[in-house]
């Protein structure tokens, strides 16, 4: 259990972004996961109060402020009808109601986590983050961007006309996936995104064209091209298999095959 | 650090260090239905009800409910005393421990759907973890009472 010896709300993302430019200070997301470190925090930085708690729905985009809980995500019903349930889909089954109403997505994305339903789901969407300092950058650039003391603000997801489905395997439901699927056709493109490998989530692009013809083709082609390995989960050998499976049941399901 | 919050209803102002976390500034004030179950997020002992949604007291800072309303079992005997009868007549409650997580949740669960499917029940308690029942008990306590208010 981590130690915290000063708690602030910041009022601004100025005063939240220069305390964190010392080491021993963390920006505080929904504490979940940061409890459950060791050591000592100087400053736990509470952004709750900078209104960053709220999804907004434009004509092209929904803008996810960092401190939107996963909860929200799961009972937005204008980005669920935008994704046919995906996100929905992928958030479901993280823990509990009560888990969800505080986990964030800035913690969620932050973290870059291998076990990430959340980073899966939405690389397989048009989206980039707003970080204060950094400006807007790419989902996927971000994904392998390494960890500094910039804040992120807010998730940016484009309303690209497309089609995705979200699917994953679990040995229990609330545990840690064991394998994390997600599968989109935007703008055209199809992309399988495949997390918890258990390394963080990659995106494998369509770039022999096999979708939509030969769905059993594209998920071989995902399968040889996820690098995988094993933990306390699952084997290598069967996240593998795993991916062959998910990736021609999400093919046949997002359709046109 | 000065905190003011509200708790089952009463207004409280207290102090609480940095990293005091929310279910022991709770049970230190006499919240005992607050448990520490697995104290790693994951088994719904802990729950209360922040501005009505359930959160998980074990991994919330007390700093973090300033300003915030706070329920616990013990400011909600009324509304839980509806179902509670029908959960234990079917025996879910065995050893007890895992009790006020679960009704608590199951509060919250009937404020925001009132006539949940099975799956939607299933869905919502997924959080709380027993290991005395199988969960089934539980279910049938809550479709039990469900029925009993259609008549």
């Amino acid at each position: 259990m981590i130690t915290i010896q000063k708690y602030v709300r910041a009022q601004s993302l100025e005063e939240a972004w220069q305390l964190n430019q010392s080491k021993r200070n963390r920006i505080v997301g929904g504490m979940l996961w940061l409890r459950l470190g060791r050591g000592g925090v100087g400053t736990a930085i509470d952004l709750c109060d900078l209104g960053l708690n709220t999804i907004e729905e434009t004509e092209d985009t929904f803008s996810i402020g960092a401190m939107a809980t996963l909860r929200q995500l799961e009972q937005h019903e204008g980005l669920n009808a935008y994704c046919g349930g995906a996100v929905r889909n992928a958030v479901q089954d993280i823990v509990g109601v009560q888990f969800r109403n505080m986990a964030t997505i800035g913690g969620s994305l932050w973290g870059r986590f291998g076990f990430s339903d959340v980073l899966t789901v939405f690389l397989a969407m048009d989206c980039q983050v707003e970080l204060y300092k950094g400006g807007i950058v790419s989902l996927e650039d971000f994904a392998d961007m390494k960890k500094d003391n910039d804040i992120l603000v807010r998730l940016i997801v484009k309303k690209t006309p497309g089609k995705m489905v979200y699917t994953a395997m679990r040995n229990q439901r609330t545990d840690f996936p064991v394998i994390t699927c997600a599968l989109s056709n935007i703008g055209g493109e199809y992309r399988a995104v495949i997390g918890a490998r258990p390394a963080k989530a990659m995106v494998i692009r369509d770039e022999k064209h096999l979708l939509p013809g030969d769905a059993k083709a594209f998920a071989a082609y995902a399968a040889e091209n996820a690098p995988v390995d094993s933990n306390i989960r699952g084997s290598a050998a069967y996240r593998t298999h795993l991916i062959r499976v998910l990736v021609e049941r999400a093919a046949k399901e997002l359709g046109g095959m | 650090m000065d905190i003011k919050l509200k708790l089952n209803g009463k207004a409280i102002s207290a102090q609480c260090d940095a990293d005091t976390i929310l279910l022991d500034f709770l049970r230190e004030r006499g919240c005992y239905s607050v448990k520490r179950g697995c104290d790693t997020s994951n088994c719904g002992l802990c729950t209360v009800l922040m501005d009505g949604k359930p959160i998980l007291s074990c991994s919330m800072l007390a700093a973090r409910a300033d300003g915030h309303s706070i329920q616990t079992l013990e400011g909600l005997q009324e509304e839980a005393a509806d179902f509670v009868g029908f959960i234990a007549d079917q025996g879910a409650d065995q050893c007890g421990f895992c009790n006020p997580g679960f009704v608590m949740n199951t509060i919250a669960l009937l404020r925001e759907n009132p006539d949940p499917t099975d799956d939607e029940i299933r869905a919502y308690l997924a959080g709380n973890l027993c290991r005395c029942s199988g969960y089934d008990g539980q279910l049938r306590g809550i479709r039990s009472y469900l029925n009993s208010r259609k008549g």
